[in-house]
């Protein structure tokens, strides 16, 4: 097998699906649980996971549904472990109670979902970009997570061993936001030398109270079993973890300001964008993250070749939204248009981000199939 | 002389949130007796549970506790169990967080018998929330939700636990404190999944909504409609109708899924 001795894949050229390039990057990133629940188009994560994991003595668990999916990936982070989900819209929707308690536990976990067409049942096997403020806002209460939206399978790659970093960084739920074009999509995927693969675990231990933060807002983590004997709960808690805050407005006021803030705070250490012409884009500059990237980026060129100033940003990382980044965009541009495969979503977020800066145009698609550059450019010509 | 249970519990935390009367502080006595005569490693102890009544015990405990969402308790005991198998996982839980919000995860809990032991209060309603009809409630008791006396069946737990494939299955009252302390120890030392319900009087909501005159009158006929198991077999349903049948139902050795896991890893480990 073309295994290293830690059980990853050896450094080289690879030719693989998006989702198997997903489970492949949980394997570098020290993913040691997988708790999962079957679901089109996802489902090729689970089965690697499941074939891959005892390779390096890692457990898969394939639950009795999507709840239980992401409790067991809480319970094994609180475990130790660094631990992992993969899901599409519906099992997302599921989740979302439970996302809600990962942010309030504040517990590491990774949560891959590869979109399809909603709402509801709707199109199993196509892709969609309907979940994006699902993503942010699916939970109740006020919380902030981290998204990222790979658009190749090397991206797929790259961006899961990134949100295991992210969410055992900052104690965080951290979604990838792929899609179904990008997860059955075969392409080449270059595994570089892994001692170049920044690789992030969480700090284990515990301040003079479990929920005491340091000076990043970030507890360190008093994982079960070492006797730190600490209680963990989803009501609102003080420092102590003890659920007083349920009933005290100020620790609880407290204690939620910190969980946003504890990403806000850093939200420039987490953006990532890949941006070109952006010192010669006053005509246009498309936005775009996920599968839309790849039109986006051809319709840029084809644009500058006919002299126009077109620029191109993708946004790698969407939740937290990069507001500065397209402000200084908006700044630079007459217009921004926003190719999304759903009927307006992270648009809304450039629209509020450009404050009034620039023109903010939406290419809606939806129905499964991806943008052509056409679609974006005739955008630009009728805008 | 300190009470022997207080170095199982959070003391700063005292007093507790039970009405006065309810069954769980019996329960917290014989969980505490048990661990006691177990002499366990208290630093490897989880427990877990849902939300209503019964699962705020956990937060009195002085051990590692996850107190999580309702009827979830099972799927996020699944993953601290199967991540270090190392740890005794014990899960607390009630009637409306295991029969009726929980009920998938029950069944798969017992199907895969996992080793965790779970301590069900099954008090016939939803206390947390203001005395709601639960799926344990006996037929015409009155709930809230069901003013005019409940028209539903009630679900049997441990009949549920039995056919899913629990290794341990018993019920107990809080009249029976004896048997229920060995159940517990029992089910702890069970290498699979234990269920063990425990029937409870919650006097606040159920006592006063079917008219019981305080709380002992309720623990009395919880004590005198419990039957053994051993003289329940002899009688018919008629004989049995609104009786708690008390006792052990299943002791049964079988595989255990954190164990089955290990020796798939063992078989197909790369890494050293």
């Amino acid at each position: 097998m073309n295994f290293d001795d830690k059980g990853r894949l050896k450094p080289g050229k690879y030719f693989m699906q998006g989702n198997i390039a997903i489970a492949e990057g949980a394997i570098v990133a020290g993913c040691k649980f997988y708790g999962g629940y079957p679901i089109t188009p996802s489902s090729e994560v689970a089965e690697r996971m499941a074939l891959r994991l005892p390779h390096i003595g890692g457990k898969f668990v394939q639950m009795e549904d999507e709840i239980g999916a992401l409790a067991s990936v809480i319970g094994a982070s609180w475990a130790g472990l660094k631990s992992m989900t993969a899901t599409s819209g519906p099992g997302f929707s599921l989740m979302q109670e439970n996302i809600g308690y990962a942010v309030m536990t504040e517990t590491p976990c990774v949560i891959v979902n590869v979109q399809r067409g909603g709402p509801s049942t709707g199109q199993p096997t196509l892709a969609s970009q309907g979940d994006m403020m699902q993503a942010k806002w699916g939970s109740h209460g006020d919380y902030q997570i981290i998204a990222l939206s790979p658009s190749s399978v090397q991206e797929c790659f790259e961006y899961t061993i990134k949100a295991f970093n992210y969410a055992e960084k900052y104690r965080v739920p951290v979604m990838v936001m792929s899609d179904e074009v990008v997860g059955h999509m075969r392409e080449k995927v270059i595994i570089s030398d892994y001692d170049n693969i920044e690789i992030i675990n969480r700090k284990v231990g515990m301040n003079e109270l479990p929920f005491k933060p340091d000076d990043d807002l970030i507890p360190k983590m008093p994982i079960f079993g070492k006797g730190y004997r600490v209680h963990v709960t989803g009501l609102s808690h003080n420092e102590k973890g003890y659920p007083d805050a349920a009933s005290d407005p100020v620790e609880h006021a407290k204690l939620v300001k910190r969980l946003n803030e504890k990403i806000l705070r850093h939200k420039k250490e987490i953006w990532d964008y890949t941006a070109e012409y952006l010192d010669d884009c006053s005509d246009v500059v498309i936005v775009s993250y996920g599968s839309p990237s790849r039109a986006g980026e051809i319709a840029v060129k084809e644009l500058r070749e006919q002299d126009i100033a077109a620029g191109y940003i993708k946004l790698n990382v969407v939740w937290p939204f990069p507001d500065e980044i397209i402000y200084e965009v908006a700044k630079k541009t007459e217009k921004i248009i926003v190719p999304e495969m759903n009927l307006g979503q992270i648009v809304r977020e450039v629209e509020r981000a450009s404050k009034g800066l620039c023109k903010v145009k939406l290419v809606p698609k939806i129905g499964g199939e991806l943008h052509t550059p056409e679609e974006i450019i005739m955008a630009y010509k009728n805008f | 002389m300190e009470h022997f249970a207080l170095k199982y519990l959070r003391k700063d935390r005292l007093p507790h949130i039970f009405c006065p009367g309810c069954g769980i502080g019996i329960i917290i006595n014989c969980t505490c007796k048990a661990m006691d005569e177990l002499n366990l490693d208290l630093d490897k102890v989880v427990l877990t549970s849902g939300i209503g009544c019964s699962s705020r015990i956990p937060g009195y405990f002085y051990l590692d506790s996850l107190h999580t969402t309702h009827g979830r308790a099972l799927a996020f005991a699944t993953g601290i169990k199967v991540a270090n198998p190392e740890l005794t996982v014990i899960c607390f839980t009630g009637d409306g967080d295991t029969g009726a919000i929980g009920g998938n995860h029950f069944i798969h809990a017992c199907r895969r018998n996992i080793d965790i032991t779970v301590i069900c209060v099954n008090n016939y309603i939803y206390g947390m929330t203001g005395g709601q009809v639960s799926p344990t409630t006996p037929e015409e008791k009155v709930a809230t939700t069901a003013p005019y006396g409940n028209i539903e069946n009630p679900l049997d737990l441990c009949k549920l636990a039995e056919a899913a494939g629990a290794s341990y299955v018993a019920r107990w009252t809080t009249a029976h404190p004896f048997q229920l302390v060995r159940s517990i120890k029992k089910g702890i030392n069970k290498k699979g999944f234990a269920f063990i319900e425990v029937v409870s009087q919650c006097y606040t909501y159920f006592g006063r909504l079917n008219k019981f005159k305080n709380n002992i009158e309720l623990l009395k006929y919880i004590k005198e409609n419990s039957i053994n198991i051993n003289k329940a077999k002899n009688m018919s349903e008629e004989e049995l109708k609104g009786k708690i049948i008390v006792g052990e139902f299943v002791d049964r050795e079988k595989s255990e899924f954190s164990e089955e896991i290990h020796k798939l890893i063992d078989k197909h480990k790369i890494v050293k």
